[in-house]
């Protein structure tokens, strides 16, 4: 059988294949070759070693964005994951209307990013205005608006895999610890939240990582304002790109830099949560 | 027994206060959005009044003047003709890579899996070069871009689920003269309907919110998409037109809210399988 597949190569593999060489693994090579280069066009790239990565790591506005970016991933880490834990808890006890809570809670995550930046502008600018200030007047008014931000949009997100997490424990487990005479707050910390680890695994991981990554809502919310002080990684390397003539290599330099700190901060955290998940 | 039932009428309110504190932030932009441009910043709180309501001019002009509907069109066609050909395209290629084993299968597989953790920022401006080069700043050139840089995850879980699909059922529909196309397209793709509708959720979420890669790629003089259309109107010189701005983000809300109610189970079934496999 897997003769007769193989011949059908040009009409499985080949679309994708080709897609996923011009969309992916040609841009994806030559960034890391022309991160080495001196450029504003491909065809004027000199090799310059690793010049660009020392410009790079000198920036001190791209020090602040990682710094930035870095209490911005743990803060929204902790806020978003209790947030969405307790409320899984609380909509998977009996009680009327869980269905319609659920729905509400989602539905900020099927918006875009750049919309819902404007539409919380409007309304901490509403808020700020009242006390005479604004978003663009300070970074930690930014950091703040942020965080709120990307919860509203992501409790529901993470509260439907906690949800899908706490029904697959099994009742038996909960009934047992209960004869045994195990108290409430001991049943959610001995029992739930060990049988929930590889909910948390991931939840966890998807907003750290989310965090890092974040752009859009970065860009619409506070643009880097004041003075680039609230702008994030990806705004940063965005901005070098495309806002500093001669800087490109700088750029894909510290696009370089991103890669590999994401994919290290997604590897350390599955293994920080990964070695407490008990087997089921 | 009481006190029970007395806790979850207690749970139900409290929760309905949440859920309209929730919704409040759509509300507040909803009318603001009947309200004239002048006073949105000033008082962004208060409901609109006989001086204030302007009717449904904001909406006509973001429409005419931003040209809204015609953004929505494009992106409507981005995302429809993104994910039917991401879903045909990879759900072919993963039964061909789960069923021939070799080397070659394996490779694409792993850097399928790679792709995923990659940040856009590390290939943004290299594929803005590279479409440029070939001429894919169009809406249909975006199509294939989609389907390169969609394709790791798609790729992804449609293994996972080609694999539990049992190998005797193919096997039995080829003995019985079925040509491997045939195969895929009679026996296997009935069977993965679930996936398709996990994978289709997923990549329309990501395409139809998605700001950086179409603004990049695409010729925005000719082509705009929804956010970018909104980006646009913000970002521009000279005088911003809150007015339009709200019933820009509106208008960009309600189709959203429209497709998560009307297909609300699978979003949700397609967000929790999404989640476990990756």
């Amino acid at each position: 059988m897997e003769k007769a597949i193989k011949r059908y190569f040009p009409i499985f593999l080949l679309p994708t294949l080709a897609a996923f060489t011009i969309g992916f693994i040609v841009p994806f090579i030559m960034g890391i070759w022309l991160s080495f280069c001196e450029f504003t066009t491909v065809t004027d790239a000199t090799f310059v070693g690793l010049s660009n990565y020392v410009k790079a790591l000198q920036d001190t506005v791209f020090r602040h964005a990682f710094w930035y970016t870095a209490l911005f991933a743990v803060v929204s880490l902790v806020v978003i994951n209790v947030i969405a834990f307790v409320i899984a808890l609380a909509l998977t006890q009996k009680m009327r209307g869980t269905n319609i809570f659920r729905t509400v809670f989602f539905m900020p995550n099927l918006i875009g990013g750049i919309v819902l930046g404007y539409i919380w502008q409007l309304i901490f600018n509403g808020i700020l205005s009242v006390y005479s200030t604004a978003l663009n007047l300070n970074e930690w008014y930014g950091f703040a608006g942020l965080v709120i931000l990307v919860a509203w949009q992501q409790i529901g997100y993470m509260m439907i895999i906690y949800i899908a997490g706490l029904q697959s424990i099994p009742g038996d487990v909960m009934e047992a610890a209960a004869i045994d005479g195990a108290s409430k707050m001991q049943r959610l910390f001995k029992v739930t939240i060990p049988m929930m680890m590889p909910s948390i695994t991931i939840c966890t991981f998807l907003s750290v990582v989310n965090g890092f990554k974040l752009f859009d809502q970065n860009l619409s919310l506070t643009a880097g304002e004041p003075s680039k002080m609230s702008e994030m990684l990806a705004l940063n390397i965005f901005n070098t790109f495309y806002g500093r003539t001669g800087w490109e290599g700088v750029g894909q330099a510290k696009a370089v830099i991103f890669f590999v700190l994401v994919v290290a901060i997604g590897l350390i955290q599955l293994r920080a949560t990964r070695s407490k998940e008990v087997q089921q | 027994m009481k006190r029970k039932q007395h806790m979850s009428r207690v749970g139900t309110g409290l929760f309905t206060l949440i859920s309209i504190f929730y919704i409040l932030p759509i509300v507040v932009v909803l009318f603001n959005s009947f309200k004239k441009k002048a006073y949105i910043n000033l008082e962004p709180f208060q409901l609109p009044d006989e001086t204030t309501f302007t009717g449904l001019e904001n909406y006509t002009t973001a429409i005419d003047q931003y040209g809204f509907l015609k953004a929505v069109g494009w992106t409507v066609f981005i995302t429809v003709g993104s994910v039917l050909v991401i879903l045909i395209c990879t759900s072919m290629c993963a039964w061909f890579i789960t069923r021939v084993r070799n080397r070659f299968t394996k490779a694409i597989y792993i850097l399928c899996v790679f792709s995923m953790v990659v940040p856009f920022q590390m290939v943004m401006f290299t594929l803005s070069l590279v479409t440029d080069r070939l001429g894919l700043g169009t809406p249909w050139g975006l199509i294939i871009i989609y389907l390169g840089f969609g394709a790791g995850l798609a790729v992804f879980m449609f293994c996972g689920f080609v694999k539990a699909i049992p190998i005797e059922i193919e096997e039995a529909a080829m003995i019985d003269g079925c040509s491997p196309i045939r195969t895929f397209f009679s026996v296997v793709l009935p069977i993965m309907k679930p996936t398709y509708i996990s994978v289709g959720i997923l990549e329309t979420m990501w395409i139809w919110n998605d700001f950086l890669l179409p603004y990049l790629t695409l010729d925005i003089k000719k082509y705009k998409t929804i956010s970018i259309v909104i980006q646009y109107m913000k970002g521009s010189y000279g005088r911003v037109d809150m007015g339009a701005i709200m019933a820009a983000l509106i208008m960009a809300v309600i189709p959203v809210v429209v497709f998560y109610l009307s297909c609300q189970k699978y979003i949700i079934k397609g967000v929790a399988a999404g989640a476990v496999k990756g």
